[in-house]
């Protein structure tokens, strides 16, 4: 007997302005960096050439790992910060296969599969703590990548090595030279641009040659059929239910705890797949830092493309991957020239990341007032 | 319709001696009847007549078997039942069609309906990951969606978003949830038509008719009677958990059905009336609205007499209790509300207390005590947040020290004067029970002195005894310091014991408002939202129209 308030906004007709309006709110993330960029690119005074190939290489380098978030939102279990557990199981993976000397192709896939049972053991971990904290799966996700980061630290550092405890690692130039502990500085040599360059393309625009990783792209591409395929199965179904109402679908006899874990155990495989992507790109994998900001600046990305914690799609990701990176590449430069000072453009690119996070979290929450208010109109009877 | 005559039928189901207790505190007892395929029974009652209780107990709700399970038996086509969870009932073919939409905004009607039973593809990848893994078939969802909807004879966009769908709507695509799952042989509807416009009620109720001749049976709880004796076959009426009649809707009339539901003993009532004379009016409230969760006020207009002791009533849902938290500024609210004359700037807690008045909340426990404080603190609370009492002022007001004598004084003035039981004015507000809590909220009400003191459930979830001293001691403050209190309850004997008008709401509206010296029929047929012009001797017997 719950008076309906929200149906009443559905009969109640909202005008042109309003609806411009709304739009605006709707995508005032993007907006805000497109106009930001469009300042800041004249300003650098980069080429387009050079801005493009940067481009075309930083999508490739950051998709996999951004379009790894979009399941667990898809369950409403909001931005999963927990993928940075799934990188840290994606570097254990780059470790075996270069002291193991697997090179190119096979190497990467090696380390995927390595690294797949870790990723999905922390991940499973990983959901059923967020099954006790629903509601704040943000923090609690959070929380808990520092968590295993301090369970990473002791494996790597401790149980790793020549005269290792219990893991085998023999290649003297990925161990301390106290004979155990992973040094922090590795150098990828075997699996360096294996995929970027498995399918090599080069075009020439007359001033400027362009490189596209292409093997990078197709495999990103499958991961993008993967996701619009997905959400068409029975569990993509079931996930996007228990996304919008836990309550409604477990009352239809859906098992609301085993999806919700089942979409977390998908999203840290899926991000270890992604820091191996990222890390045969970069060539170097720094074994202590590596992972750890690659929740953040990937969550960053995706929100500045116009996601929220409760919506998503594969179009905020490559948005947000340019718009975020194009601030990464022209911002130093843009600092410099204007007040020149190359360290105020860096200050600014770690304000932009943290910052958006925090602007982004708050206009949802302003966005949702919004929405509240536009339905109590129906209320009023205006 | 009905199999009844056919002695041969085994009943479809059947109630054999259900009763209740929770904590020791009898809900329902000795629930007989039985129910034949293809017939609508409808189940009538107050809230709190045990209604939910006994549908509870049925669809096997998990709340039944943790407070002890229930007496009695069940029967499903003769064979007796005990069910753990819904799941079971859903299993051996009962359908709920609840009172709050459980339907996701984000899919579609055919998503919604077929929530959970989509149909689904094979693929290969089955092999490896499981059933779920499965492609939806949406050609094929899209059919079965149709099919339940035509069943219906209800038209209903299948790719409506739940969201956007009108309320009308929004209920048939319930329905049609029920009737896909094939083997649905009752269907429990609770309150379907409650939130439907008059016609959206007609096709629903003639659509309700066509699937009781394809066999399936119903359980038809409404408060609007007229469609009860217009649908059901049989009508049973509960009050106070007991069945007090059952009866066929040719032999009965809606006067009849209201007056058994809400027909108490009424010459128990204290029926000693004072007479008010035509005082000025000290609050007047036009066009209120209040959006409190579950207790929307959608237009409520009404005028509080000084001095006057004025009841709010009407069933749970309605929206009764949100016209206090309205006009305290508890939940976003809008209209025009004037308390002495001049106009009150509405959402703002602080204003409405400074303009003398006081608010008692129904939420006791959350909104009306710090629990873990002692008693001469919450009792003195609100007055030192609001008119600086039991604060000592020093260096001209610069600093400001609570005032522990003056609190200590004035608690132990109350502990006395309302019987509050306690080890002493220190003692914490929740070591307290539910009715000395009760107690302490009103004490701190009247320590603001108010002119206006709103009062929301005050007799909920404490003892008889308890409740006659609170009431009292509302009606004692009134008397003494000639305070206007507006009394909300659920309880409309309790309304009609101490108030001197009361109001109806319903559907966020006043139905009526009348003298609490009327008969209980017209108040009970007021809260069910029928026309007044139902009541035979109401009209005719004189009295105040509004």
């Amino acid at each position: 007997m719950t008076p309906p308030v929200k149906n009443d906004s559905a009969v109640h007709k909202f005008t042109g302005t309003e609806n411009v309006k709304h739009f605006l709110i709707s995508n005032s993330v993007p907006i805000i960096f497109i106009a930001l960029s469009a300042i800041a690119i004249p300003i650098s005074g980069f080429s387009a050439g050079y801005l493009i190939q940067e481009m075309l290489t930083r999508l490739a380098r950051n998709s996999f790992l951004v379009l790894s978030l979009l399941i667990p939102i898809m369950a409403g279990m909001g931005l999963n910060f927990g993928m940075v557990l799934g990188a840290m199981a994606g570097q254990i993976g780059l470790i075996f296969v270069t002291d193991w000397a697997v090179v190119g192709i096979p190497g990467m896939v090696l380390a995927a599969l390595i690294s797949m049972p870790i990723a999905a053991f922390l991940g499973f971990i990983c959901g059923s703590v967020l099954n006790k904290a629903k509601g704040r799966e943000m923090v609690t996700s959070y929380i808990l990548g520092f968590f295993i980061n301090g369970i990473y630290q002791f494996v790597v550092l401790y149980t790793m090595g020549i005269r290792g405890l219990h893991i085998p690692i023999t290649n003297p130039q990925l161990v301390l030279s106290r004979g155990f502990g992973i040094r922090n500085a590795i150098n990828l040599t075997g699996i360096r641009r294996a995929l970027d360059n498995a399918l090599p393309l080069t075009h020439n625009f007359g001033h400027f040659t362009i490189s596209i990783p292409l093997g990078t792209y197709v495999t990103i591409a499958a991961f993008c059929f993967f996701i619009v395929w997905f959400r068409r199965t029975k569990l993509g179904q079931d996930m996007r239910a228990i996304g919008q109402d836990m309550a409604v679908a477990g009352s239809a006899g859906i098992a609301v705890e085993r999806t919700r874990v089942i979409a977390i155990v998908i999203s840290t495989v899926l991000a270890a797949f992604g820091q191996i992507i990222f890390l045969q790109n970069i060539g170097t994998m720094n074994t202590y830092n590596s992972h750890e900001q690659t929740g953040m600046f990937s969550i960053a990305a995706l929100l500045i493309g116009g996601a929220t914690v409760s919506r998503a799609s594969i179009t905020n990701v490559f948005v947000g991957v340019t718009l975020f990176h194009m601030m990464f590449v022209v911002s130093p430069t843009a600092g410099k020239e204007l007040i020149g000072q190359a360290q105020l453009g860096e200050y600014f690119r770690v304000f932009v990341s943290y910052g958006i996070i925090a602007v982004a979290l708050v206009l949802h929450a302003w966005k949702r007032l919004q929405e509240r208010e536009r339905a109590r109109r129906g209320l009023r009877g205006e | 319709m009905s199999n009844r005559l056919d002695s041969a039928a085994t009943p479809l189901l059947t109630v054999d001696a259900v009763g209740k207790e929770f904590f020791g505190n009898r809900v329902l007892e000795e629930v007989n009847f039985s129910l034949y395929a293809g017939e609508i029974l409808g189940l009538v009652g107050e809230n709190g007549a045990g209604k939910s209780t006994l549908m509870n107990i049925l669809f096997g709700m998990p709340v039944i078997s943790q407070t002890g399970g229930y007496d009695g038996r069940i029967l499903i086509e003769g064979e007796e039942v005990r069910f753990s969870s819904p799941f079971d009932a859903i299993d051996a073919g009962i359908g709920m069609v609840h009172q709050e939409f459980s339907l996701l905004p984000g899919f579609t009607a055919t998503e919604n309906i077929l929530l959970n039973r989509e149909s689904t593809k094979y693929n290969p990848l089955v092999e490896v990951f499981g059933d779920r893994i499965k492609t939806l078939d949406r050609r094929d969802m899209r059919r079965r969606a149709d099919e339940a909807i035509s069943i219906l004879g209800f038209s209903i966009d299948p790719e409506a978003l739940g969201a956007e769908m009108p309320v009308g709507h929004k209920q048939f695509t319930e329905i049609a949830r029920e009737i896909d799952r094939k083997s649905t042989k009752l269907l429990v509807l609770d309150e379907p038509t409650a939130v439907l416009a008059e016609s959206e009620a007609e096709i629903l109720i003639k659509s309700l008719r066509g699937l009781a001749e394809r066999g399936i049976s119903m359980i038809f709880i409404s408060h609007r009677l007229q469609e009860v004796i217009d649908l059901c076959d049989e009508i049973i009426i509960l009050r106070d958990g007991r069945v007090v009649k059952e009866t066929k809707p040719a032999e009965t009339s809606i006067f009849q059905v209201a007056s058994l539901m809400v027909g108490r003993n009424v010459e128990a009532v204290s029926t000693e009336r004072r007479l008010m004379e035509e005082t000025e009016t000290i609050l007047d409230v036009q066009n209120l609205w209040v959006d409190m969760p579950g207790e929307t006020v959608r237009d409520v207009t009404f005028s509080v007499r000084k001095g006057e002791i004025f009841g709010v009533g009407g069933l749970a849902g309605q929206g009764k209790l949100g016209i206090a938290n309205g006009i305290m500024g508890l939940f976003p609210a809008g209209g025009n509300v004037t308390v002495k004359g001049e106009p009150l700037r509405l959402n703002d807690p602080a204003l409405s207390l400074s303009r003398d008045m006081a608010f008692v909340a129904e939420d006791r426990r959350g909104v009306g005590l710090l629990l873990d404080e002692p008693i001469d603190w919450n009792i003195a609370f609100t007055a030192m947040q609001v008119q600086d009492k039991f604060v000592r002022k020093i260096l001209g007001g610069l600093i400001k020290w609570r005032d522990d004598a003056a609190m200590r004084e004035v608690a132990l003035d109350y502990i006395n004067r309302l019987e509050i039981r306690c080890t002493g004015h220190r003692q914490r507000a929740v070591e307290l029970s539910g009715g000395n809590q009760q107690k302490v909220c009103l004490a701190k009400a009247f320590v603001v002195g108010p002119e206006i003191l709103f009062v929301s459930e005050p007799t909920r979830g404490i003892d008889i005894g308890a409740k006659r001293l609170v009431l009292d001691t509302i009606r004692q403050v009134n008397e003494d310091t000639g305070a206007t209190v507006i009394v909300t309850s659920s309880e409309l004997e309790e309304l009609r014991s101490v108030c001197d008008r009361i109001a109806i709401v319903d559907s966020g509206r006043i139905s009526g408002v009348r003298d609490a010296s009327r008969p209980a029929e017209e108040f009970g047929v007021l809260m069910l939202g029928e026309s007044p012009s139902l009541v035979p001797a109401a009209a005719t017997i004189g009295g105040e129209t509004f």
